[in-house]
């Protein structure tokens, strides 16, 4: 989303078929015997001979001016054999790029990573050595001077974008605002999505709610730290061992940083312990090739938890303003958001993103987003599954909830009766193909979560999500081993074990051989072209197209064979059930030849057998769910408990259904995290109070209720499996279902996020005093 | 670089000589859970680490005839074995068994949580509620002191450069005494208290309240015992209006500040809450004749 | 810097290895011995990533120093498995998807061993509990209680 789809794209049209392997699941993923015996190796696990610990030197300060920086003491110290700070990095010019799903500006990458100027927020890197040991490393840190002249911050976004808020870059001047503004300002950009008239639209409706809504920024909190391991050789090559989504972006990103050629840098992704959209960017990788080319050794670099909460990730805080007009009958005629976004110390917030999902599970005829990307003093945003939505659906699904109450429908119906469908005009541009919104919504309306009984303080909470899938540039190779086994080498980071199953599984039910037959295998930079990053819910979408497309190429190579052998034409031979055959009776009496005795000849007539897959993947499948919760409130602590939980979404097609399921459980949990406790807390010195799992509280297994899960396939007409992304919707819903049911709890409507136990307690208090007390 | 000794004395003595020798930037090693994560946060870097886990007089936990004592250095997960404790000390066990997950009460000790100097720490209002002493040993010798006289404020206690918390008494309770404690966390578990408060009162024949503590947790810079909520309590039988007069003076002895864990008001509030719900668990053991 | 020379059994081998004392048991497994199946996911005892036993008892490995682990007995997830045959913990996981990205499943499985073998016929709420101290973000835990579960059943022999 975002991001322009090519007019040069891949769409494999979907095929109604029987399906032996995709649709089902595998007796064992191929991922899960080493990661339950502790052989999976991620990025920390690797280690070279000879190599040096790194460790980075972070400003203490919210914003201030980098004065001197004198290492000389550090140099000096025993067993410390590189030191880094600015003048070791090349500056960059301004120049955009990709990085996942956010755009990235190549001045400002080389200034997160490293700063020069000026520390920006609480974390910035200002310093990095190289030891012989982490405590000697450690030692380093504290003996570089620096030299800060502390400046005025500023931390939160309705605050950044106040006229005489400190800036954070004095140059800069709003774009896409007309005229152009005078003053620089923190609002770095302004973007409109409009349809419709929205004028027009609010005067016809008969009701409308406008309202406003406050969201803390809040980190993916995958459980494994940024680490990175790199080698430089005296040969001028770089080689990098690290944490991440996307080793091609991660190439592009350093060889762009470092100015290398590309072809001299070679990224192998480590098995990944989670990213959810937070490991896309360059941190530690040029900084550990810097210190590797200084010191002559390879050099690991591990982030503290610490350091990965203060200087990676978050996704934007955020300031909504929501205004929906209905008219009596139900229909809605306008809706209007207004979504002031934290982007960080530097421009780019996830706004491209989700402004496209803000109004789009409805049939709105008039709509106007105005997203303004405002730079305040915390780390970079970066992508947060489904960057940015879940903030604009807490606002949209609350203000629904508050209209079908006004109008006394029930709050299924009144979604129903507005729900988007096949042929809805978007206000992002296309019209939607066939989509499965409905079916969710009347699913959860058949669900017998609906029938359940709810008790005193108890209440049910409903809320619905929408996001694309992203296709982009998309590369595979299958190999044809001679044994008659396949290898599909890949080049989308499989995230988390689910990818390269759904790729065998693809590849199986493809080539016609057992699932066992075939193993999917990471591909590294040098091995396959370029890859865009999993990103988008594009992992086994666009990977899995890829896999289709070189599986059929390598059958066309199978074919030939079989037709060499037989001397008959190609077209006088098909594929079939693993087997290659005469394509009619007319052609020949010849055994079918199957992939193995194929493999095996291959050789001799005519080479090896690989297919290759390299496209750019258009035509996503949008996404849609719907959740249902209950919760129980206690009325004297603000406490919010969840009692049960259903997610109901539209996969398109299932390739691996109980890892579909998973993804559902896992997106939703994190919703629930967010909503609940999870926050960033700033003190008043603009340092962050909480970079640690104790106080940034992501749920724990006993904080979570039993899930409930049920899959909608309605394909996707431009996949030849239907395949929707699934990975991203599930975590749209939660905020506001969890807030709408603590209204159907007890009455109050919550509009500030965390809804954690002091504010639901404070609103209980604002809303019936008398009652409080009791 | 200063280089980090690290000794494992097996007598009293000897830990005692090797902190009073530490001149201060020593660091008693028990369970470890608090001292290694400020370790690792670079809060402190000390020169000397005295590992007082094979000391044996710190190990034990010893059913005596006045009361129960058990060593500094117990951790968690031990006093959570032993069955006679648990039974005779519900309310130590319910402060005991929120320190932190099952791994982290596999290390850490009452004797840490208490020396940490937290105001936040879980084990302490019960034991300051059901009348602990402390028994502190060092260079001077031996000494006794109530638990509530460790903690001066955060992160910062009464012992002496050398002194060491061998062993801590719970004196019998009277017949009819029941105590409690409970914290509010936002997460379910995995988190540090917001407001605690430990209980422990006695019931007369009649049924009738004749003596109470109460201690408050998280509310100040140490831990508060609330004198005039306990007061709310005796000459009572711990009917509602008890409980509202409990409920008002709990909530009036918090002297809290605004932190990233909760709010003055907040933790105000749910002091006078949590105290009603703790008198209601200890009420019911000591009718059952617990504690 | 001088180091401690530590002598210690890991799933059931006899160890000796060199540490500083500000090393953890931790960066000592990882670091010097590349059993590194142990994760550091904070380094702070708040996501139990790093779970191991130590003579017998749970605990986070990042806050055990190297040197004390003189003379005790130590388990990781290494030794988990007999041989080729998996813990029925391990089977169960594998079969309910109970791991996406892998990173929390070491410790987690440490723990549930732990939590199974003093409580072999735990309830729902006293899994979820007892693994409190184990972060995952990957799966709402969902699977993870139902494999614990399930592998509880089938080692009771039910």
């Amino acid at each position: 989303m975002g991001m322009k789809p090519s007019p040069f794209g891949t769409q494999i049209p979907y095929e109604e078929k029987e399906l032996k392997v995709v649709g089902s699941n595998p007796e064992a993923r191929p991922d899960a015997v080493d990661k339950v015996t502790g052989k999976a190796r991620y990025a920390a696990d690797i280690n070279l001979p000879g190599q040096l610990t790194g460790k980075v030197l972070r400003s203490p300060h919210a914003h201030a001016r980098i004065k001197s920086i004198d290492a000389s003491e550090a140099e000096k110290l025993k067993g410390v054999k590189a030191v880094i700070c600015r003048d070791d990095l090349p500056d960059m010019p301004v120049m955009h790029a990709a990085a996942g799903e956010i755009m990235v500006n190549f001045r400002d990458v080389t200034r997160t990573i490293m700063a020069r100027e000026k520390a920006l927020f609480d974390g910035h890197p200002v310093a990095a050595v190289a030891a012989t040991s982490e405590s000697i490393a450690k030692a380093a840190l504290k003996l570089i001077k620096v030299e800060y002249e502390v400046l005025p911050h500023v931390i939160d976004v309705v605050d950044a974008m106040k006229p005489d808020a400190p800036l954070l870059h004095e140059d800069q001047i709003t774009k896409g605002v007309e005229p152009t503004p005078e003053k620089p300002s923190n609002i770095a950009a302004q973007m409109v999505s409009k349809l419709g008239d929205i004028e027009e639209g609010f005067e016809q409706a008969d009701l409308v709610v406008e309202r406003e809504f406050n969201t803390k920024a809040a980190h993916q909190g995958y459980i494994e730290p940024h680490a990175s391991l790199a080698i430089y050789t005296e040969g001028g090559n770089a080689e990098v061992w690290t944490s991440t989504q996307g080793h091609f972006l991660i190439r592009a990103q350093i060889a762009e940083i470092l100015e290398m050629d590309i072809s001299r840098v070679k990224v192998t992704p480590a098995e990944l312990g989670g990213g959810f959209g937070g490991k896309n960017m360059i941190y530690l990788e040029p900084l550990a090739i810097v210190l590797s080319k200084k010191s002559g050794r390879p050099v690991k670099m591990v982030m503290t938890r610490d350091e990965v909460f203060r200087a990676s990730g978050p996704t934007s805080g955020t300031n909504i303003i929501i205004k929906i007009g209905i008219t009596k009958g139900g229909k809605i005629t306008a809706a209007q958001a207004i979504l002031n976004y934290q982007s960080g110390c530097f421009p780019g917030s996830s706004l491209p993103l989700c402004t496209p999902t803000a109004f789009t599970r409805y049939d709105i005829a008039n709509v106007l987003v105005i997203g303004n990307d405002v730079t305040c003093n915390r780390p970079k945003v970066t992508a947060y599954r489904s960057p940015g939505a879940p903030m604009i659906a807490f606002g949209v699904e609350t203000v629904m909830d508050e209209i079908a109450e006004e109008l006394n429908i029930d709050r299924l119906e009144i979604r129903l009766m507005n729900a988007a469908k096949e042929g809805t005009q978007t206000h992002f541009g296309p019209k939607l193909g066939p989509i499965g919104f409905i079916e969710t919504l009347e699913a959860a309306k058949a669900h017998n979560h609906m029938k359940e009984k709810l008790g005193p303080n108890q209440g049910r909470g409903i809320a619905t999500g929408f996001w694309n899938t992203l296709g982009m540039e998309t590369s595979a190779t299958l190999n044809v081993n001679q044994d008659g086994t396949a290898s599909l080498i890949y080049g989308t980071v499989d995230v988390a074990g689910g990818m390269r199953t759904a790729y065998s599984q693809i590849v199986a039910e493809e080539l016609g051989i057992p699932f066992k037959k075939v193993r999917a295998i990471q591909s590294d930079t040098s091995s396959l072209g370029f890859n865009f990053t999993t990103a988008g819910s594009r992992g086994t979408a666009a990977g899995g197209m890829a896999a289709v497309k070189a599986s059929r190429d390598a059958i066309t190579r199978m074919c030939e064979v079989a037709a060499r052998i037989w001397e008959v034409e190609l077209d006088q031979v098909v594929w079939e059930d693993g087997h290659a055959r005469p394509a009619s009776s007319n052609v020949g009496e010849f055994e079918p030849l199957s992939l193995a005795e194929i493999a095996m000849k291959a050789g001799f007539y005519g080479g090896t057998i690989a297919g290759h897959a390299e496209i750019n993947v258009t035509g996503g499948g949008p996404g849609f769910g719907t959740h249902l919760v209950d919760v129980e409130v206690d009325r004297e602590t603000g406490a919010v408990k969840l009692l049960r939980y259903t997610i109901i979404q539209d996969a398109g097609k299932a390739v691996f259904p109980e890892y579909v399921k998973a993804q559902f459980h896992g997106a939703a949990v994190q919703g629930i995290g967010l909503a609940l406790n999870e926050e960033y807390i700033y003190d008043e010195n603009g340092v962050m109070a909480n970079p640690g799992f104790l106080d940034y509280r992501m749920p724990v297994a006993s904080d979570i209720p039993v899930i409930d899960t049920q899959i909608v396939e309605v394909p996707n007409p431009n996949h030849p499996y239907g395949i929707r992304g699934v990975g991203e919707v599930p975590i749209i819903p939660p905020l506001a279902a969890i807030s709408n049911a603590i209204y159907d709890a007890v009455g109050i409507r919550m509009r500030d996020h965390p809804m954690s136990p002091p504010k639901v307690l404070a609103a209980l208090d604002e809303a019936a005093p008398a009652t409080a007390a009791e | 670089m200063t280089e980090m000794k690290y000794e494992v004395p097996t007598s009293l003595d000897d830990a005692v000589a090797l902190l009073a020798d530490g001149k201060g930037n020593a660091k008693v090693l028990a369970g470890g859970t608090d001292v290694l994560v400020q370790m690792h946060m670079d809060l402190i870097e000390p020169d000397l680490i005295v590992d007082i886990k094979n000391i044996s007089e710190l190990r034990q936990i010893t059913k005596e005839k006045d009361g129960y004592r058990f060593g500094a250095a117990v951790s968690g997960v031990e006093l959570m074995d032993h069955e006679d404790f648990c039974q005779t000390w519900p309310g130590i066990m319910d402060g005991v068994s929120l320190i932190g997950s099952l791994q982290v009460k596999g290390r850490a000790s009452v004797g840490g949580n208490v020396c940490n100097a937290s105001p936040a720490a879980d084990s302490v209002p019960a034991m300051i509620a059901a009348g602990a002493t402390a028994t502190i040993v060092g260079p001077k010798g031996k000494r006794d002191i109530p638990v509530e006289e460790i903690a001066t404020g955060p992160g910062q206690t009464s012992l002496e450069d050398g002194e060491i918390v061998v062993s801590f008494f719970l004196p019998n309770s009277a017949p009819g005494t029941g105590g409690a404690y409970q914290r509010f966390t936002p997460r379910t578990e995995m988190d540090i208290a917001v407001v605690g408060v430990g209980i422990s009162l006695t019931l007369g024949d009649d049924g009738v309240c004749s003596s109470a503590k109460v201690a408050l947790g998280a509310v100040a810079a140490t831990a508060l015992i609330a004198e005039a909520a306990a007061a709310a309590l005796v000459g009572t039988k711990v009917d509602k209006a008890a409980l509202d007069n409990l409920a008002a003076a709990a909530s009036a002895a918090c002297k809290p500040i605004d932190d990233k864990r909760g709010t003055k008001e907040y933790r105000i509030k749910v002091a006078g809450v949590l105290a009603r719900r703790v008198a209601l668990i200890a009420l019911e053991r000591a009718l059952g004749g617990k504690e | 810097m001088k180091k401690h020379h530590v002598s210690t059994t890991i799933n059931g081998d006899e160890v000796d290895f060199l540490c500083e004392t500000s090393e953890t048991l931790l960066d000592v497994l990882r670091d010097h011995l590349h059993l590194t199946g142990a994760k550091e996911g904070c380094g702070t005892g708040d996501c139990g990533a790093c779970s191991v036993t130590l003579d017998g008892v749970l605990v986070c490995s990042c806050l055990v120093l190297g040197v004390e682990a003189e003379g005790k007995e130590i388990e990781t997830i290494e030794g988990m498995a007999d041989g080729d045959e998996l813990h029925p913990l391990q089977r169960k996981f594998v079969e309910h998807i109970a791991l996406q990205c892998g990173i929390c499943t070491p410790g987690l499985l440490i723990s549930a061993r732990s939590l199974l073998e003093k409580n072999p016929n735990p309830t729902e709420e006293e899994v979820r509990f007892g693994l409190a101290g184990n972060l995952c973000r990957c799966t709402g835990y969902q699977n993870i209680i139902e494999a614990v579960m399930d592998a509880a059943q089938e080692m009771r022999g039910a």
